[in-house]
């Protein structure tokens, strides 16, 4: 037998057919399953409905807690969800929209929630506190502002739509 | 790659005797559909093996998804397949296997009743055997009752009422399969979902590895 070919043993031949087929025939049985399994990750997203909440006009520079309800699909099931923003007008007139959820661990915020602090929103969890820009203020939980809502005004109407945080802003 | 990994596991904790064990032995000439083409009946046993595993797999991916209640069962089922990624398939996989499963359970079965292979010594692998048969049964026709939709629930109907025909225990086994003496509802479908998904599989497995170990204690039976 010459020393430059390359021989494949009749065992090593049929190791490879043997496993060739076997992982053709493993995968082709596991690829729908996973396909299955991942589809949620791969679904596209509902979340950006805007929905209208309020007039504008009824706005002040007071921020005001704002609930509204949407329908949420989930898979199977639907309902119908309540939706919270704190919402005012800055200085300039725009309006500004707050998710109340705090950026520590989840709660919910409050404006003026604490005595203590009547013009900072405050979270009653861990005594997390965000000026009224949605700032957060240094040396409390939270290491970032509150989320914004996106917005839109149509013929005096705030329409409400998905979150955003802070640094996409 | 692959061999130095095995190395380093098979130096610390002697891994070949296990493996080698399990998978290396003599395949009889009279086992080998090459020497004898006919010897293809001894594989239905084998194949009755790897459906099973499609349908445990296939089973595991569907309970992401379904849910075993009766204001959701059908419309979870309903859901997974017609808007999830290639759930027709997973489900098609888990129906159409357990019907492919109990013809192979069948057919085995047949080469081991014509060709004696049940007789001294291996009388009890046959018994085994026959669990496991009974196992399979109960596995499709608890499964028949999941998806909740009007073939499910008469089927289950007519299968509480041949239990009640059962002398003397037949009302209290019908009262504990449905979980009501009257009602085919909310508690029976719980109670077919659990019977189905945990009891009857841990049941399977155990009558499975019993009835393996015996085929390599006792080795299979001669030629004909």
């Amino acid at each position: 037998m010459s020393e430059k070919r390359q021989q494949v043993s009749r065992r090593q031949f049929l190791n490879y057919t043997l496993t060739g087929v076997g992982g053709f025939m493993a995968a082709g049985m596991l690829a729908p399953m996973v396909r299955f399994a991942i589809d949620p990750a791969l679904q596209a997203s509902t979340a950006g409905e805007f929905k209208a909440v309020e007039e504008v006009d009824n706005i002040t520079e007071e921020p005001t807690r704002i609930d509204w309800e949407i329908e949420q699909v989930d898979a199977w099931y639907e309902s119908t969800v309540t939706k919270t923003a704190w919402v005012y007008k800055d200085e300039n007139g725009d309006i500004v929209a707050l998710s109340p959820i705090c950026k520590h661990l989840g709660c919910m915020v409050t404006w003026a929630g604490s005595d203590e602090y009547p013009d900072q929103f405050y979270c009653p969890c861990h005594d997390g506190r965000y000026y009224k820009d949605g700032e957060n203020v240094p040396n409390t939980p939270p290491a970032e502002g509150l989320d914004f809502y996106e917005y839109k005004i149509e013929d005096g109407t705030l329409l409400l739509g998905p979150t955003k945080p802070r640094g996409e802003a | 790659m692959l061999q130095k990994l095995y190395d380093w596991v098979d130096e610390r904790v002697d891994i070949t005797p296990l493996w080698r064990d399990i998978a290396d032995h003599e395949v009889p000439e009279h086992v080998n559909p090459a020497h004898h083409f006919s010897a293809f009946v001894y594989c239905f046993g084998g194949l009755t093996f790897f459906v099973t595993v499609i349908q445990i797999l296939s089973g595991m991916f569907l309970t992401m998804y379904y849910v075993p209640d009766i204001e959701n069962a059908w419309r979870s089922v309903y859901y997974l397949q017609t808007e999830v990624a290639h759930g027709q398939i997973v489900r098609g996989m888990h129906h159409w296997g357990a019907s492919v499963v109990i013809v192979m359970l069948f057919l085995h079965t047949l080469r081991v009743f014509f060709q004696g292979a049940y007789k001294k010594p291996r009388e009890l692998n046959w018994m085994v055997g026959v669990l496991l048969f009974f196992i399979m049964l109960g596995l499709g026709l608890t499964g028949y009752l999941l998806p909740w939709d009007n073939k499910a629930y008469f089927a289950t109907q007519v299968t509480l009422e041949i239990a009640e025909k059962v002398p003397f225990i037949g009302e209290a086994t019908k009262t504990l399969l449905a979980g009501d003496p009257n009602i085919v509802g909310a508690q029976t479908l719980t109670r077919f979902f659990a019977i189905h998904v945990f009891f009857l599989p841990a049941a399977l497995f155990a009558l499975m590895a019993v009835h393996f170990i015996l085929i390599r204690k006792q080795g299979i039976s001669g030629p004909l």
